[in-house]
């Protein structure tokens, strides 16, 4: 694994001195590939994680509502990551567990326990445009990056929060994605995701997320404290706060069965 | 008694030791309603509005860094009409270990089976907490012994499950029943060991791609009891149980925005055997009308070998029925719901129509509606001893 991180380390530096040495000859498809790729790269050999999340969620009226909800990940070499999330707020869902093996390309496996009947039900994963716990995030916006996921396009350097970052536009490789196209800021200086604009099939701008405090974690991996999403066209908004993140605690595949999903907590 | 009991256990521990992150108790409490539309049909039940309350408590405790832990659901539902509905259960009392490759689950606890909505075929280990609600999703905790092993070709359990727990059946002055009343206190059993019988059963279940496949075989009392008329007065109904071997199936394709279910069971006594079966798909249309909302279609088929009922055989209620259902998830931060179901006999007159609704108000607190509706006008046919039990019921349920 040690190895695996040095190897990928080299690639990196490699990719890095690529992209400023040589931007001139590269198009601006291959030059938004090269900056995503980048970004995978840099959060790439975590092997596990687990962090507790909540959500505030308000209305255009000021009204607040809090989701309260576990997530554990397992990385997964050769195919999407695994992640089984837990909810504990609002208390009616308290006990509802979700199971999804992730896939580059093609359809997320997921299954949701409900704790009322015992019954763990295999689900569509269709539903990708839909609101997560009535929130602004979609469950497109919450599931992981894959590089597969988008086509890309570089569209210059912008200064964000104060950062240089890479500005680049991303189009879902999905018919069912809610978005045409998403604009992402990532930081020169780690490859962080500062900032994406999402625009909805219209085209119009929908919604913007905006990361802030990120905390960096086993000397590598980075991590914001809190997510804000915007949606600009119904006024409200919501807020994710990362808590007690901890990385390569040791969970194993078996954490991630049907078996797990309705005894975790 | 032992739920007061447990209650002032409740809030000593979470007095003191709501800090320690592998102890957790929450509980639920909650105040419903049925109102019936006509009088009932036979003498003795309650007239329109059958009103209660209910509890549930959870409380679990984790140690050795989970591996070990015990999970205890008291539940108490009081009925102001009805003594048989006034009842409570320990839903659960169980301890778990987790080790890698396996897990035993010990005590009192509640599984699950199947893949279908309207009927639950295969869903066998558990008895039915039918004065609870007439769905058969309510059900009684069972005690049992569950080794429960991963192998990469899937996941196999093994239960032995002591102690047989008696189907509820509304009282004298319950509605929801047929001509006369169910006595559960004279049950008969085919076993000599009757309530003591020991149970087994062994399931295979596995994902693989887009399938989910289950199937199972169950040796011992079968959970739906055959009531016979007894011969004294007053007129009552004595549960019979019977020993049963059952096989069971489960399978279900998850492609897009279609679930494909299929359920299966064939059933073994010393009376008869016969098959059923329950198919059907549930299609999802996601972000209707340019919303978050979710509109979703059902339709089940429900088949029995043994027909329907007649004068010469009991036959089976759901031998040839249709349902068809379709469910609207608003996917709004109060999380309503609303689910439309309807059921057809498609061999002689006998439908039934549901709504359920329901949506949180505030943090805490969620509200329910249903309506239930009933029709037939076969002597034989299940539906019509409810022919006059038309309903809707509002609860309202506070979380802590």
């Amino acid at each position: 694994m040690l190895n695996n991180i040095s190897i990928n380390k080299l690639a990196a530096a490699a990719v890095f001195t690529l992209v400023s040495t040589s931007s001139f000859a590269l198009t601006q498809e291959q030059q938004g590939l090269e900056i995503s790729q980048q970004v995978k790269q840099h959060d790439t050999g975590w092997t596990d994680s687990s962090a507790d999340m909540l959500m505030i969620l308000h209305n255009a009226q000021g009204q607040k509502s809090i989701r309260e909800l576990k997530i554990k990940t397992i990385e997964q070499l050769t195919d999407g990551d695994k992640s089984l999330t837990t909810f504990n707020k609002p208390r009616d869902v308290k006990g509802t567990a979700f199971l999804s093996f992730s896939h580059p390309v093609e359809a997320d496996d997921q299954w949701l326990y409900l704790p009322a009947l015992k019954r763990v039900k295999r689900i569509s994963s269709r539903n990708k445009s839909g609101p997560f716990m009535g929130s602004q995030f979609a469950f497109e916006d919450l599931s992981s990056f894959e590089i597969e996921k988008y086509s890309y396009k570089y569209l210059g350097d912008e200064v964000i929060n104060g950062l240089d970052s890479f500005k680049v536009e991303q189009y879902p490789v999905d018919p069912h994605s809610g978005y045409t196209r998403r604009i992402v800021w990532v930081d020169k200086e780690a490859y962080r995701i500062q900032k994406i604009d999402f625009y909805d099939r219209k085209n119009t701008l929908l919604k913007t997320l905006t990361y802030t405090s990120y905390r960096q974690y086993l000397n590598q991996y980075w991590r914001a404290d809190t997510l804000n999403m915007v949606n600009h066209q119904n006024g409200k908004s919501t807020e994710l706060k990362w808590k007690n993140y901890t990385f390569k605690s040791g969970l194993k595949d078996g954490d991630f069965n049907k078996n797990a999903l309705k005894r975790v907590r | 008694m032992w739920f007061k009991w447990s209650l002032l256990t409740i809030s000593l521990l979470l007095s003191s030791a709501v800090t320690c992150s592998e102890f957790e108790a929450n509980a639920k409490v909650g105040a419903d309603s049925r109102y019936f539309f006509e009088q009932g049909q036979y003498p003795e039940q309650l007239e329109n509005t059958q009103p209660g309350f209910y509890a549930q408590a959870e409380i679990y405790y984790a140690w050795n860094n989970s591996a070990d832990s015990i999970t205890f659901i008291p539940y108490y539902r009081y009925d102001s009409e009805d003594s048989e509905r006034t009842h409570g259960d320990i839903r659960e009392l169980s301890y778990i270990h987790v080790s890698e490759n396996w897990e035993l689950r010990a005590g009192i606890r509640r599984v699950f089976w199947g893949v279908t909505e309207f009927q639950h075929l295969v869903d066998v280990i558990n008895q039915t907490d039918a004065v609870e609600d007439i769905d058969g999703e309510d059900k009684l905790g069972q005690l049992m012994l569950n080794l429960s092993t991963v192998n990469n070709w899937g996941i196999v359990d093994y239960y032995l499950l002591p102690g047989f727990r008696e189907r509820t059946f509304a009282g004298q002055n319950g509605r929801l029943r047929g001509p006369a009343a169910v006595d559960t206190d004279n049950a008969v059993y085919e076993s000599s060991a009757g309530k003591q019988h020991v149970d087994l059963a062994l399931r295979w279940s596995h994902s693989i791609g887009d399938f989910d496949l289950g199937s199972y075989w169950f040796h011992g009392t079968n959970r739906e009891p055959l009531l016979q008329p007894s011969s004294q007065e007053p007129q009552s109904l004595i549960p019979y149980y019977e020993q049963m071997d059952q096989l069971g199936i489960d399978i279900q394709a998850t492609s897009g925005a279609w679930l494909w279910k299929f359920e299966s069971i064939y059933r073994d006594t010393s009376k008869d055997n016969f098959a059923a079966a329950q198919a059907g798909f549930e299609y999802t249309s996601v972000g209707i009308f340019d919303s978050g909302a979710d509109l979703g279609w059902l339709m089940e088929y429900a088949w029995d070998s043994r027909g329907q009922a007649s004068e010469a055989s009991r036959g089976a209620d759901l031998q040839n029925d249709l349902f068809l259902g379709s469910r609207i998830a608003l996917n709004d931060v109060q999380s309503s719901e609303l689910l439309i179901g309807f059921r057809t006999d498609m061999e002689h007159h006998s439908n039934t129509f549901l709504i359920e609704a329901n949506r949180r108000f505030g943090d805490n607190y969620k509200v329910s509606f249903d309506l239930r509706l009933f029709d037939s006008n076969q002597p034989q046919d299940f539906v019509s001893m409810l022919n006059n039990d038309d309903h809707i019921q509002l609860s309202v349920e506070r979380y802590f």
